[in-house]
């Protein structure tokens, strides 16, 4: 980064499991002629420390699968995390009770994939965006609620005089404005953002991703911004996280990461990114498929993909470290200066 | 004797009825496919690419309709033929790959039933032999263990795979012509890649001509010869997937790439195309972008420009900048 920014977000060794086990009934079954209860827990998220600086946008980006809108909803309070800290500014914030909660929830703020199915299609878009006011602001009075949904209409470009219109009547990316309109209203500090341009069409992106853009100019927002469109992710990152299978792989300022990628998982996946003008393909086939969360692959969770595995690799899983260009990369590999 | 085209598009109009008057999906397209030729059809959404892919092997069903123009394979005109024809050359000679592969797939057969019944139904060969056959094209996909596979449900193969499957079954009757409508929007990077390089590498080898239907023109740039850009309807530029990249003649395709980050405006404001595209229902008269074109004139409102060639064998434009003739709306 280029200056040394605020800390905003900070997350400490958060897993997030997820039970899918069921019932009683379903748990059990019977194994050498013994009934025993078994359990299946989906690994989400396995142990993800990171920080979040004041007025970068971090992308998260990995396969489908990996855990990025599990990693997203769990800063926001949404999924209480299996074990691990995550702070806001000084506070720690995941053990808090949900009064205490509240505050914090209007600082944070979320932008889902789909406009359609983000909005109430029975609300107009003031009732839409006057909702969130009334309830974080009891104080403000009528006019002035008005004037906000008025002065934020305007920022994300959408006509004020067509408050009174429903989201149908909208398109997707004016629909997407709305959405992003409703994070803005209570004047939050942090948004992730979770596949907001992935349902548009490339010359409807390109608005939304000048509006996120013109916010942390404007604002000062902080973005975690999930996608899996890596021109994308060059285009508007400060720092990028590379996940795979719930686990941070590298931690990375974009230009770094796009030059010099350092976890194998990166370089195959920076390496497959069809590009205009580029007319062959020479991308890093990985092998095999992609493990399942339930059942994680010993040592390095990429060990079974990777083209540098050894016997360490299988065994040991290796931490996130600090290589000699200022990445954070977690690969044996590259420790020990072989990759 | 001359050798036909493999496909030729001739002023192919289609139209769906709906309650309150024709809607045209398709405002007169021609464009013509050598054998072994790749082509790829972009546009934004609803400007008519999938209605143009099924509109080829005649799979438009009501309210839609083909309202006129031709479509010649390998120089026989297939738009006319009866539907039980047409059921021989879509299975045999002409192959289509969804976005959805479950489009394809039979979630309740095994893989190997689904593609042992499809090859029985279209040669006559033994059992044991169309599972040879099978075998042999799902090692072409690179399918690990085919014969453990033969015995799966797709259910138990992940998004990647499946979508491999489907291609090997698409390749099952030696297509000399597939088409692809958004075979990898739903799949990862990695995986598009993967799945991508193998249409590729499998069309050169067969020489099997490919129509790919896609909005991602970083996609297209790395697979197709040459490029047809859509936009409500119509076919508005169309040359050598080079040119269009490089040198984009028509303001949409401009506005189009100009709009996508690319390495060399990082961190800057993208170029944004106003407004959006019509409703088909609702075409504006003229040129049907001209509301949206920062470079529109006068009469780009009143006249509908119609494609011309402005270098043999290179780009065609459907555009008043460039003074091609004019028809009137
Ligand atoms: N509420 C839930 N209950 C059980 N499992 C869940 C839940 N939410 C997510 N998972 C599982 O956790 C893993 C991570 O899912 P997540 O949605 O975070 O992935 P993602 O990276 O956002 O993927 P995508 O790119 O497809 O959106 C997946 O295996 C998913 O099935
Ligand atoms: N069955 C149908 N009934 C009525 N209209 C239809 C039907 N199928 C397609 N259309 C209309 O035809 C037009 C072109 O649709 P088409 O599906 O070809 O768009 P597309 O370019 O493939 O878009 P996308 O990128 O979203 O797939 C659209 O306006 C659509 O509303
Ligand atoms: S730790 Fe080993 S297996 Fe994991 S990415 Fe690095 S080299 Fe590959
Ligand atoms: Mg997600
Ligand atoms: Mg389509």
């Amino acid at each position: 980064m280029t200056t040394m920014n605020k800390l905003l977000v900070r997350l400490h060794n958060v897993v997030k499991h997820f039970d899918i086990s069921g019932g009683f009934l379903d748990r059990i079954s019977f194994t050498q002629g013994r009934p025993c209860l078994r359990s299946t827990t989906v690994k989400a998220i396995n142990s993800v420390s990171l920080d979040i600086f004041q007025g970068e946008i971090l992308s998260i980006v990995g396969e489908s699968g990996c855990g990025k809108s599990t990693l997203g909803r769990t800063i926001l309070g949404l999924y209480p995390p299996t074990s691990g800290e995550i702070y806001f500014q000084d506070t720690r914030v995941d053990n808090l009770s949900s009064d205490a909660w509240l505050p914090f929830r209007r600082q944070m703020q979320m932008v889902f994939q789909d406009p359609y199915a983000s909005l109430n299609p029975r609300m107009t878009v003031r009732q839409i965006l006057e909702e969130p006011v009334r309830f974080h602001f009891p104080e403000l009075k009528t006019p002035e609620v008005r004037d906000k949904v008025s002065e934020v209409m305007l920022q994300v470009g959408v006509d004020p005089a067509w408050a009174g219109r429903f989201p149908h009547e909208f398109s997707g990316g004016q629909r997407q404005r709305i959405s992003i309109a409703r994070a803005l209203m209570v004047d939050p500090m942090f948004i992730v953002a979770d596949e907001p341009i992935s349902a548009l069409d490339v010359s409807i992106q390109a608005q939304i991703l000048n509006l996120i853009m013109d916010c942390q100019e404007r604002f000062g927002l902080t973005y975690m911004f999930i996608t899996h469109d890596l021109s994308v992710v060059e285009h508007i990152s400060t720092r990028v996280a590379v996940m795979y299978l719930g686990t941070l792989c590298e931690l990375a300022n974009k230009e770094q990461l796009y030059q010099e990628p350092l976890h194998p998982y990166s370089r195959a996946l920076l390496s497959a990114i069809p590009k205009l003008g580029i007319t062959n393909f020479d991308h890093i086939r990985l092998k095999g498929e992609v493990p399942t969360p339930i059942n994680l692959p010993s040592g390095c969770v990429f060990h079974t993909r990777c083209p540098y595995t050894n016997k360490r690799c299988q065994q040991e899983m290796p931490t996130l470290l600090t290589a000699s260009n200022g990445t954070m990369v977690a690969c044996h590999g590259v420790e020990e200066g072989r990759i | 004797m001359a050798q036909h085209p493999l496909l030729q598009v001739q002023d192919l109009v289609v139209k769906f009825r709906l309650r309150f008057g024709d809607l045209t999906a398709l405002n007169g397209i021609n464009f013509t496919l050598a054998p072994g030729e790749r082509m790829g059809l972009v546009g934004e959404s609803g400007a008519g690419k999938s209605v143009a892919g099924f509109s080829i092997i005649n799979l438009i069903s009501k309210p839609g309709f083909i309202a006129s123009g031709r479509v010649l394979f390998e120089g026989e005109e297939i738009s006319s033929y009866p539907l039980e024809h047409m059921r021989d050359i879509r299975g045999n000679r002409i192959s289509m790959i969804f976005q959805d592969p479950m489009m394809t797939l039979n979630p309740v057969l095994t893989i190997g039933t689904q593609m042992v019944e499809t090859i029985l139904a279209h040669s006559k060969v033994s059992t044991a032999h169309a599972r040879e056959i099978a075998l042999e094209k799902l090692a072409k996909v690179y399918i690990s263990s085919p014969g453990k596979r033969l015995g799966q449900y797709p259910h138990e193969l992940s998004g990647g795979m499946r979508q491999r499957v489907v291609i090997a079954i698409s390749l099952l009757t030696n297509p000399s012509l597939i088409i692809a409508d958004e075979p990898t929007t739903a799949l990862d990077v990695t995986i598009q890649a993967e799945v991508m390089a193998l249409l590729l590498e499998l069309c050169k080898n067969e020489r099997m001509g490919l129509i790919l239907i896609t909005h991602d023109l970083g996609v297209v740039s790395q697979v197709t010869e040459k490029i047809a850009v859509m936009y409500a309807g119509r076919i508005v530029e169309q040359g050598p997937t080079k040119n269009i990249i490089t040198s984009p003649k028509h303001p949409y395709t401009q506005g189009l790439i100009k709009a996508l980050p690319q390495a060399e405006n990082t961190g800057r404001r993208l170029y944004q195309i106003p407004g959006m595209m019509p409703n088909l229902t609702s075409i504006p008269p003229g040129c049907a972008f001209h509301p949206r074109c920062d470079q529109a004139m006068p009469m780009c409102r009143d006249h509908t420009p119609v494609l011309c060639t402005l270098e043999p064998g290179l780009t065609q434009v459907a555009c008043h900048l460039y003074g091609t003739s004019k028809e009137k709306a």
